[in-house]
């Protein structure tokens, strides 16, 4: 399951552009990553592909924290 | 210049006179295009004329699980959709004391929010490939109001407001959105008028005659091209000097 977690930091630093050792799991994608809403939108797109899970809108609003997509993730991810 | 080999297109309301020519140019420059609208044996036949890289998928951009539909389908059939061409729109004209709930929902639902289905399915492919251009065929109408046409002179003022909102969300992603405003264009939709009506239309046209689907075609092929990836949230006028805003 660590994996999940190694997975979505990698997207979280190819995509925000940010160094590993700031993707800690209470770090919030907007405030402390300097995400905009485009890059959280970027961000679900890009987590649904990886894990092949669907997340819904409802659910992607509420991912606000690199911890907030691993746990929705481990909780939905098939794999 | 404007060259769009290797691009994927979709067009709405092919099988109007307008979105016929749209498609035909958008070709021409070597693009691969989808003709939508609801009349599939129009769109077959322009299919037929065009040859290779075309691809008819029929839908109704009154209904939301149809717009869906139309996205993955075309997405999957060109694996692609770099340019969308929201062209799909209709009358229903009457003045507005006489207008009914209906003649303005039914307006205002294929025309803008059909428009606004469609673009946020398709902006999701365009995002993550980083390209983009979105043309919204609007009107002269929806700047310059028209008696009889409450309905749809508000559901094209919509698509402008629209587009430039979606212009400044999308901007940084290297997708456009603009708008592309015709005049009176020589159509079957004009061909019903009378001499008389024409006339009196003429009279306000600077350039005294209508304008041609063509015309409105080339203006298309700009905005979708490499050439215009500086140009977002315009509305492009080709109206024969009838309106110069």
């Amino acid at each position: 399951m660590s994996d999940i977690a190694e997975r979505v930091k990698k997207i979280v630093v190819e995509h925000l552009g940010v160094e590993a050792a700031q993707v800690k799991e209470d770090a919030k994608f907007i405030d402390d990553l300097g995400a905009d809403s485009l890059d959280t939108v970027e961000l679900v797109m890009a987590f649904e592909e990886e894990f092949g899970i669907e997340i819904p809108d409802d659910a992607a609003e509420k991912i606000q924290t690199v911890g907030d997509a691993i746990g929705f993730i481990k909780s939905n991810a098939k794999s | 210049m404007f060259d769009l080999s290797g691009k994927a297109a979709l067009v709405t309301g092919a099988s109007g006179g307008i979105g016929g020519a749209i498609a035909r140019a958008l070709h021409k420059q070597g693009a691969t295009v989808t003709l939508s609208g609801t009349r599939a044996d129009a769109l077959e036949k322009l299919k037929g004329e065009l040859g290779e890289r075309a691809h008819v998928i029929a839908a109704r951009m009154d209904d939301a699980a149809d717009i869906d539909r139309l996205v993955k389908d075309a997405e999957a059939t060109m694996g692609k959709i770099d340019i969308l061409v929201n062209n799909a729109g209709i009358t229903r004209d009457n003045i507005s004391m006489r207008m009914k709930d209906e003649e303005w929902e039914k307006v205002l639902q294929v025309n803008l929010t059909g428009t606004f289905r469609l673009t946020r399915a398709a902006m999701r492919g365009m995002m993550r490939r980083r390209f983009g251009r979105v043309i919204n065929i609007t009107s002269i109408v929806g700047v310059t109001g028209n008696p009889g046409q409450a309905n749809y002179a508000a559901a094209k003022a919509g698509l402008i407001g629209m587009s430039k909102s979606l212009a400044q969300e999308l901007a940084s992603r290297a997708i456009t959105v603009n708008c592309l405003a015709p005049g009176f264009i020589a159509t079957p939709m004009t061909d019903v008028l009378t001499d008389e009506q024409k006339k009196g239309i003429l009279g306000r046209v600077p350039a005294d005659r209508l304008g041609t689907p063509d015309e409105i075609a080339a203006g298309v092929v700009y905005l979708a091209s490499d050439e215009a990836a500086y140009v977002t949230g315009q509305t492009l006028h080709i109206n024969g000097g009838m309106a110069m805003i």
